[in-house]
């Protein structure tokens, strides 16, 4: 491939840009299987069209056998899709969505350190995912809410049988949504930070 | 995963290798978050490495390590690498993200809580 002179490289568009006042940013991690709608939750809040980055995997785990072409440095990456929230003149929030299965765990290190906070978006035909990244992120400290994502086929569950399934505490909140809705993408966030909120306020 | 419409350089390690001068973007991924924020302040120069300048170019607003990755198509590793000469030479300026042991911050959360009503 030719290599891209900078004048070709195309930046946001001018109603993208930040404000030059945005002074610190903050993340939140959009973790769960394949298809089971993180970019489009991303999508449905995000004031920019979601970006891809790319990880590249720095440490060979014993999981990481079925990715293809490990014997290539460089083509063991990842990419991950994200989309920005301006909250304020000076603030920013960024979600980026990563997959849940352990393979992918090489990319939590970076992604993790310093986050607010992660969903775990569930799809209910396949609960499996969730076991391990639920398991995962309470070995690590982050807090987490899990969104139940409605598919027409998706067997539907009362909230507290699922709880059980998942083996989460009484405290962790359980939503629906329909990540193709910007109102319901957004609820699940703020389910998230107001569990964040109720983390900071120190029991009577 | 999907939303990647555009080819990556993943195929061409030699050139990543070129653009990094070998280096791996390790020690960078230290100091700098996917969501630290960038901003230049200094002019692209015609004698620099043609990825400075197009970050100059980039981070004439402020933007992220993970949106210059994304427009400059690099992977993070070979991104941070960039930006931490351009640190050095002081071309750009980092606003790093609040540090993890200030978190859960009450007033952080509410403002957020705050911006995202407003969606
Ligand atoms: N019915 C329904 N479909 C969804 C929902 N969220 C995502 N989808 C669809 O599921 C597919 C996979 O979604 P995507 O966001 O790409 O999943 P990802 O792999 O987790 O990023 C897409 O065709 C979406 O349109 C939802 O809440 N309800
Ligand atoms: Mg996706």
């Amino acid at each position: 491939m030719d290599f891209r002179s900078s004048e070709t490289v195309v930046g946001p568009r001018s109603e993208d840009t930040l404000p030059s006042s945005a002074a610190t940013a903050v993340k939140v991690v959009i973790v769960g299987g394949f298809g089971v709608g993180k970019t489009t939750l991303v999508g449905a809040v995000s004031e920019i069209r979601p970006l891809t980055t790319e990880e590249t995997m720095t440490q060979a785990g014993a999981d990481v056998d079925d990715i293809a072409g490990v014997e290539r440095k460089t083509a063991t990456t990842v990419a991950m899709d994200f989309g920005r929230i301006s909250i304020n003149d000076e603030l920013v929030l960024y979600l980026f969505g990563t997959p849940g299965q352990q393979r992918f765990w090489f990319l939590w290190n970076g992604l993790f350190e310093g986050a607010l906070g992660a969903v775990v978006l569930v799809d209910t035909r396949r609960l499996e995912v969730s076991f391990d990244v639920i398991g995962r992120l309470e070995e690590r400290g982050v807090p987490f809410v899990v969104a139940l994502n409605s598919f027409p086929e998706s067997p539907s569950y009362p909230t507290e049988e699922l709880r059980a399934a998942l083996d989460l505490p009484p405290e962790v909140p359980i939503v629906e949504c329909d990540a193709r809705t910007r109102e319901s993408s957004r609820d699940v966030l703020m389910a998230l930070m107001r569990y964040l909120y109720s983390l900071t306020t120190p029991t009577p | 995963m999907s939303g990647t419409d555009h080819e990556w350089d993943e195929g061409n390690p030699e050139r990543l290798y070129v653009i990094t001068r070998g280096r791996s973007g390790l020690a960078e991924r230290t100091v700098l978050d996917l969501v630290t924020l960038i901003v230049s302040r200094s002019k692209p120069q015609p004698t620099m490495q043609p990825e400075h300048a197009a970050i100059l170019r980039l981070c004439h607003s402020p933007l992220s390590v993970a949106e210059i990755s994304a427009y400059l198509r690099l992977p993070m590793s070979v991104t941070t690498v960039l930006l931490a000469d351009l640190l050095a030479d002081k071309r750009v300026e980092a606003r790093a993200p609040v540090p993890l042991a200030q978190l859960p911050d009450r007033a952080l959360i509410e403002a957020v809580m705050h911006g995202l009503q407003k969606l």
